[in-house]
């Protein structure tokens, strides 16, 4: 059936009928109808977990669907791999980058198709890009080497790939995450134009409504897997949306902003720190946050900013550069750790702040096993008092596990950040440091972790949060400073923040 | 948004308990006892075709095996002397391994434990038996301790690899005791085997009563319990599994992860040189070339068929030493080769590391549909 007819030349729809999609005992998909029209730009909004990957994946036959069929132009089609997908001309573009950063442009593209020749000819398939090109909206440098292009580039050249492989359904997977404000609203402004002239049509995954309101015509909504509501765009307000995806659930409200900032907390000067692979990535970087403040550092990711916070951590060393606390040297030691009630919220908790093998109870005691009343005489393990602490902290930061011996890593994103806040928020801070914490969290975990970090703030502790999320820094920040190449290029007070000011520093202009 | 791939297992995790059956709560318990149940029994299967190339019955291979170490009170005893030093070099790759590292070089430090207890011995002379053994202990597990210290510290300050150093430290242990057996330490009776002095009859640990097992065998419980217990039920065990587990988390929560590192390789090599001691005092009675017989190698197959836990390494270790207590009858009834044993372990060795890939994979085992 597959090859039978030719790739289609223009934009072309794709309907979901009644797909159910069930793992095991779990059902990701239930019932769940998508209707995207030909030469429509149509975004797919949910919650993580609410079945959006699961749905395309099902439509670029990564899955299987338990039950329910795919419309492609209207005609049903079996869909039992990718490449039958590709076939029918159904691209996906996804979250992370796939191009190889060692390769240029060219070879990134040509490399991408099935049909590569033994020996490639490239005098002709450089003419030939260049032809193809023309013919584009993007412009690409060809002969630039991936890695040294940059993260909006990257994105387009993703997409250009997929145009290049004649593919005219695209599905984006997040596809902004990793641009600036500037970059993403020019990428989504250009695939606009080339849905409005009939050649393309887009199903975009998102969770960001400024994107939805501003470049899709229509949304499908998805909760906990099933349809929450659809329409156009223009006939719905933010709220709307925000209310199918949450449905019912109370969200924890966020205290007020009360105090003014006090004395220096944390203190960075000069601090300089490398990458994995040896480069300068924190760059001489000098910073102070004080008591009853919270600090947001801004900057697409890979600035420097997770080497800032490893170093901070103790998950990396300084190459130079002093960090004090409270006026006194910090090496981020167990006991300075302590003596200053610092806290730490990394990205990725279970990567980081977390072992996935051992229990809730044990992860949720990492800072304190070795006190009273967990270790008794300071070496032998309660685990008595463990279960007890759990079981106490479970409850007041409504963590979602079986038993408190559940091993950690079988919790949701959602779940394990609760337990590492509950470890790290459930006694006195000083300072916080906290890094993405809502990084893929749903909303009313998003929520209660944006509560806690305020209320830390106003009990007077000095916080400073990494984010690439602006809205939230936005939200949450007193001062707003920005990182570019691993040192501060801008500073601003949130309240008085301007977004296309630091849009441009973000990008390094 | 990748992370909807994971949500069967999160929904299975926050599933109400009422549903939780009895695989479901066992599963993974079961899964430890037989999927390394499994290997041995694939591995002895293909060792039984290994044989039948040779034209024996197979039959007779596992009637012999059982017969040679499990058959008798004789064969009984045979196997447990054998497997007091493999529990004790199991140690030596279970304790590392809770760090998460993987440490090979048993082998060295029994030899350097050996040598050190046996110099222990030598300088000692005239001293009270007590006196002697218990210098040779301290000596034999410090000289142990200290050998896989330097794979740890190299690890640590250098990053070399500690599964190589930890491997070539085996080939200079044993060229170090080579060396000083061949020169500085030999005897000059010891002709076609150059050997130290004997270490003296009354300085010899002896055999528990009643039984010609020697009290190596309870060195190696005590050390295992007590590794047990070090590891699950202290605060230092639980450091070690935490850094062994995610050492970032153990670094954000501000664990001297070096600490660890060179305390725990210490602690294993004390063990494996505790074997090499009590090769010395209870079966050698001297230091020569004949304890190089791959108890430190056996111990890594030890360590891995019991998943690095110490209570786990007894059984298994006597399992192996059962194997091991076996070859002579092999040899003498079928006639195969007195290291055809040596190609069983390797057969067990590959079918376990094989099966590792089996866990979490067996479907009734997970308790769903």
């Amino acid at each position: 059936m597959i090859g039978e007819d030719p790739t289609p030349s223009s934009a072309f729809g794709v309907e979901a009928i009644a797909m159910t999609m069930r793992f095991g005992a779990f059902t990701a998909l239930d019932n769940v109808e998508l209707k995207v029209k030909p030469g429509s730009f149509h975004a797919l909004l949910g919650e993580n977990g609410a079945g959006k990957s699961t749905l395309v994946k099902c439509i670029m036959g990564y899955y299987r669907p338990t039950e329910g069929d795919v419309l492609i132009a209207e005609r049903e089609r079996a869909i039992s791999n990718p490449k039958d997908a590709h076939a029918l001309g159904l691209g996906m573009v996804y979250q992370h980058f796939t191009l190889v950063p060692a390769m240029t442009v060219a070879e990134n593209l040509v490399l991408a198709r099935d049909d590569v020749p033994a020996v490639v000819n490239w005098a002709r398939e450089k003419q030939e890009l260049e032809a193809f090109l023309s013919r584009m909206p993007f412009r690409v440098p060809l002969d630039a080497k991936v890695s040294d292009i940059s993260a909006g580039e990257r994105q387009k050249c993703e997409i250009l790939k997929q145009l290049y492989l004649k593919r005219r359904f695209l599905i984006l997977d997040e596809p902004t995450s990793v641009l600036t404000p500037g970059e993403a609203d020019e990428v989504l402004g250009m695939l606009r134009k080339m849905v409005e002239a009939g050649e393309l049509t887009i199903l975009m995954i998102t969770h960001k409504f400024r994107e939805v309101m501003a470049f899709a015509d229509e949304v499908t909504i998805l909760r906990r897997g099933k349809l929450a509501g659809r329409g156009k765009v223009s006939e719905l307000t933010p709220d709307d949306m925000a209310r199918m995806m949450i449905g019912a659930e109370q969200l924890t409200v966020q205290p007020a902003r009360t105090g003014e900032a006090g004395t220096v907390k944390l203190e960075v000067e000069k601090l300089v720190a490398l990458d994995d692979a040896g480069g300068t990535a924190v760059h001489e970087l000098s910073l102070t946050v004080r008591a009853g403040e919270i600090v947001g550092i801004a900057g697409v990711s890979g600035n420097g900013q997770r080497q800032l916070v490893e170093v901070l951590s103790g998950q990396r060393e300084a190459e130079s550069g002093a960090v004090r606390v409270s006026g006194a040297p910090y090496s981020a030691t167990r006991e300075e750790m302590r003596r200053h009630k610092m806290s730490l919220l990394p990205e990725e908790p279970l990567k980081n702040a977390c072992v996935g093998g051992m229990s809730v109870a044990d992860n949720i005691a990492l800072r304190e096993f070795d006190r009273a009343p967990f270790a008794r005489g300071g070496w032998w393990l309660n685990k008595s008092a463990f279960r007890a602490d759990a079981t106490t902290k479970i409850n007041r930061y409504k963590i979602k596990t079986r038993t408190p011996d559940t091993p950690i890593s079988a919790l949701s994103g959602g779940n394990v950040q609760r337990a590492v806040l509950a470890r790290e928020l459930g006694h006195d801070v000083e300072v916080l440091i906290a890094a993405n914490p809502c990084f893929g969290l749903d909303f009313a975990a998003v929520a209660q972790i944006h509560a806690e970090i305020m209320a830390a703030r106003n009990r007077g502790a000095a916080v400073l949060l990494v984010s690439e999320d602006l809205d939230e820094l936005l939200e949450l920040s007193d001062r707003l400073v920005v990182m570019f190449h691993g040192q501060l290029v801008y500073e601003t007070r949130a309240s008085d923040a301007d977004l296309t000011e630091i849009g441009r520093h973000m990008a390094g202009h | 948004m990748t992370s909807e791939a994971a949500d069967p297992v999160d929904a299975a995790a926050i599933a109400p308990a009422a549903d939780a059956g009895f695989l479901q709560r066992w599963g993974t318990e079961i899964e430890y006892i037989l999927i390394p149940g499994a290997a041995l029994v694939a591995a002895l299967l293909v060792f039984g075709i290994f044989v039948a190339l040779f034209g024996k019955n197979p039959l007779d291979l596992y009637w012999y095996m059982y017969y040679g170490a499990f058959g008798t009170w004789f064969s009984w005893q045979n196997t447990l002397s054998r497997a007091a030093p493999l529990i004790l070099t199991a140690l030596c790759t279970a304790l590392p391994a809770q760090l998460g590292m993987v440490i090979i070089g048993g082998e060295g430090a029994l030899l350097i434990g050996a040598l050190a207890a046996t110099s222990a011995a030598l300088a000692l002379q005239g001293m009270p038996p007590l006196v002697v053994q218990i210098a040779m202990v301290i000596a034999g597990m410090t000289g142990g301790g200290l050998w896989i210290l330097l794979s740890g510290g190299l690890r640590q300050y250098r990053g070399v690899n500690e599964t190589i150093s930890s491997l070539l430290l085996v080939y200079i242990a044993l060229a170090i005791l080579n060396h000083l057996v061949e020169g500085a330490m030999r005897d000059p009776a010891s002709l076609n085997k150059p050997s130290t002095r004997e270490i003296g009859a009354a300085n010899m640990i002896g055999t528990i009563p009643g039984t010609d097992v020697h009290w190596g065998l309870v060195f190696g419980l005590i050390l295992a319990v007590a590794s047990y217990i070090l590891i699950f039920h202290t605060t230092f065990g639980f450091a070690a599994r935490v850094a062994g587990g995610n050492i970032r988390a153990a670094k954000i929560v501000g664990l001297s992860v070096g600490k660890l590192i060179l305390t725990v390789c210490f602690l294993a090599g004390a063990c494996a040189g505790l074997a090499g001691m009590v090769e010395v005092a209870a079966v050698q009675g001297r230091t020569n070339a004949n304890l190089a017989v791959g108890y430190g190698f056996t111990g890594i197959l030890v360590a891995f068929l019991a998943r690095q836990n110490p209570l786990a390494i007894i059984p298994v270790a006597i399992l192996l030493g059962g194997i091991n207590a076996s070859g002579g009858l092999l040899q003498r009834r079928l006639g195969l080769p007195d290291a055809s044993v040596f190609v069983l372990q390797g057969i067990i060795f590959i079918s376990v590391l094989a099966s590792d890939a089996l866990y979490g994979r067996i479907g009734f085992l997970k308790g769903k549909s």
